[in-house]
């Protein structure tokens, strides 16, 4: 049976992307987020993972307004990166796993999540950066299935949604009947805005609040509407619901194997959590 | 058109709507249009034509030609595709933040690193 082991949650914004073009890892500005992933990437070498489910928000590379799906999972052999129109590099395709993505596409439906499905589609920064960074030689060692929650046009999936979802995502994991290791990865976030006179608005005491939340109660976001989560980590830090969705994926209780954060990258409050049952 | 939904009331924040997709459908298509490096080169050979075929609205026309967020997000447009726009100037979201806030790009950054503090 496949089997989760373990969760990685992480920032994602373009400039990680400019920063590693530039092998600006060790510069002071950057040192103290990419060194956070020193220890993730020891325990990959580990607990070597088949398989990355990545749930994470498209910026508008592969969705555009006219057709913009809630939820929706890739089910295509590969998945390409391409220019998104401001100059990171792109990265080498990801091998997809079809037979797993329509597994999972069946078990959300039949928890009566009705995801679109695509057998065609392109990786934004969202997807590839956090990849990039869990294996920076950009060979991948696994292969991928990419789930999208629309962050870019209100209505968004609610928080509780969102964590229900990946509950949902967690048990069809759960039930693939192949002997896989599963890694889940959740990218965005942590509070940002880049929109609007608010620019630049960061909450350190709600994000680490809600890091804290993923370990002890991790319905504890719930609580909060979207509007309330947006008055708070603002209109890209909404992306904490891709956190909220791969902590879902895990039952019972987790411990944090390692967990950074620190303010800020570009615009960003930056934050890398491992999480493991 | 409006719609008739409760809307929060977020200082300094549009959040991006039913009402604001439909405002922005042009401009955001046209930034959209922008991941392919053909069409930035087309826009900067003529900027009016290229408008023209996205049937822009005036607003959004004029929100272009001043290369003005605030103005754009008004205009319907949504910071993913604008980001788009931006970068065929070569601008950053830190460049759009502090235009946005009315700083200088050093006291915008400055801002963000005593957010750490």
């Amino acid at each position: 049976m496949a089997k989760i082991v373990g969760v990685v949650t992480t920032s994602h914004v373009p400039s990680i992307g400019g920063a590693i073009a530039r092998h600006q890892e060790q510069d002071p500005y950057w040192k103290p987020f990419f060194d956070g992933f020193i220890p993730v990437r020891e325990w990959l070498k580990d607990v070597k993972p088949d398989v990355a489910v990545v749930i994470y928000n498209d910026h508008g590379l592969n969705f555009f307004l006219d057709k913009m799906p809630t939820f929706a999972v890739g089910a295509a052999p590969a998945y390409r990166n391409a220019d998104e129109g401001w100059g990171i590099p792109t990265v080498p395709p990801f091998a997809g796993d079809p037979a797993l993505s329509w597994h999972l596409i069946e078990g959300l439906v039949r928890a009566e999540f009705d995801p679109t499905t695509c057998q065609d589609m392109l990786v934004d920064h969202a997807f590839t950066l956090p990849m990039a960074l869990l294996w920076p030689d950009q060979n991948w060692p696994v292969r991928t299935v990419p789930v999208c929650i629309n962050t870019v046009q209100h209505p968004l999936p609610s928080a509780a949604r969102c964590l229900k979802f990946g509950r949902a995502l967690g048990r069809a994991i759960d039930d693939y009947d192949q002997d896989l290791r599963v890694l889940v990865v959740g990218t965005g976030g942590l509070s940002h805005q880049l929109d609007g006179k608010r620019a630049g608005h960061i909450n350190k005491e709600f994000d680490q609040k809600f890091m804290a939340s993923l370990l002890a109660d991790p319905d504890w976001a719930t609580r909060y509407s979207i509007a309330e989560l947006v008055a708070e980590v603002g209109t890209q830090g909404i992306e904490l619901l891709m956190w909220l969705a791969a902590r879902g994926t895990l039952a019972g209780p987790v411990r944090a194997l390692t967990s950074t954060y620190h303010i800020p990258i570009s615009n960003t409050a930056g934050g890398i959590m491992l999480m493991a049952a | 058109m409006s719609i008739a939904y409760p809307k929060p009331d977020i200082p300094g924040t549009t959040l991006f709507d039913g009402e604001q997709a439909m405002k922005g459908f042009a401009l955001n298509k046209m930034c959209f249009s922008f991941n392919d490096a053909a069409n930035r080169e087309t826009f900067l050979k003529d900027e009016d034509a290229y408008c023209a075929r996205f049937g822009l609205t005036s607003p959004q026309r004029e929100a272009i030609r001043n290369r003005n967020v605030l103005e754009l997000i008004a205009a319907g447009g949504n910071v993913y595709y604008l980001a788009k726009f931006a970068g065929i100037f070569k601008l950053d979201v830190q460049d759009l933040g502090a235009q946005q806030t009315g700083m200088t790009k050093d006291e915008f950054k400055a801002k963000l690193v005593a957010a750490g503090r």
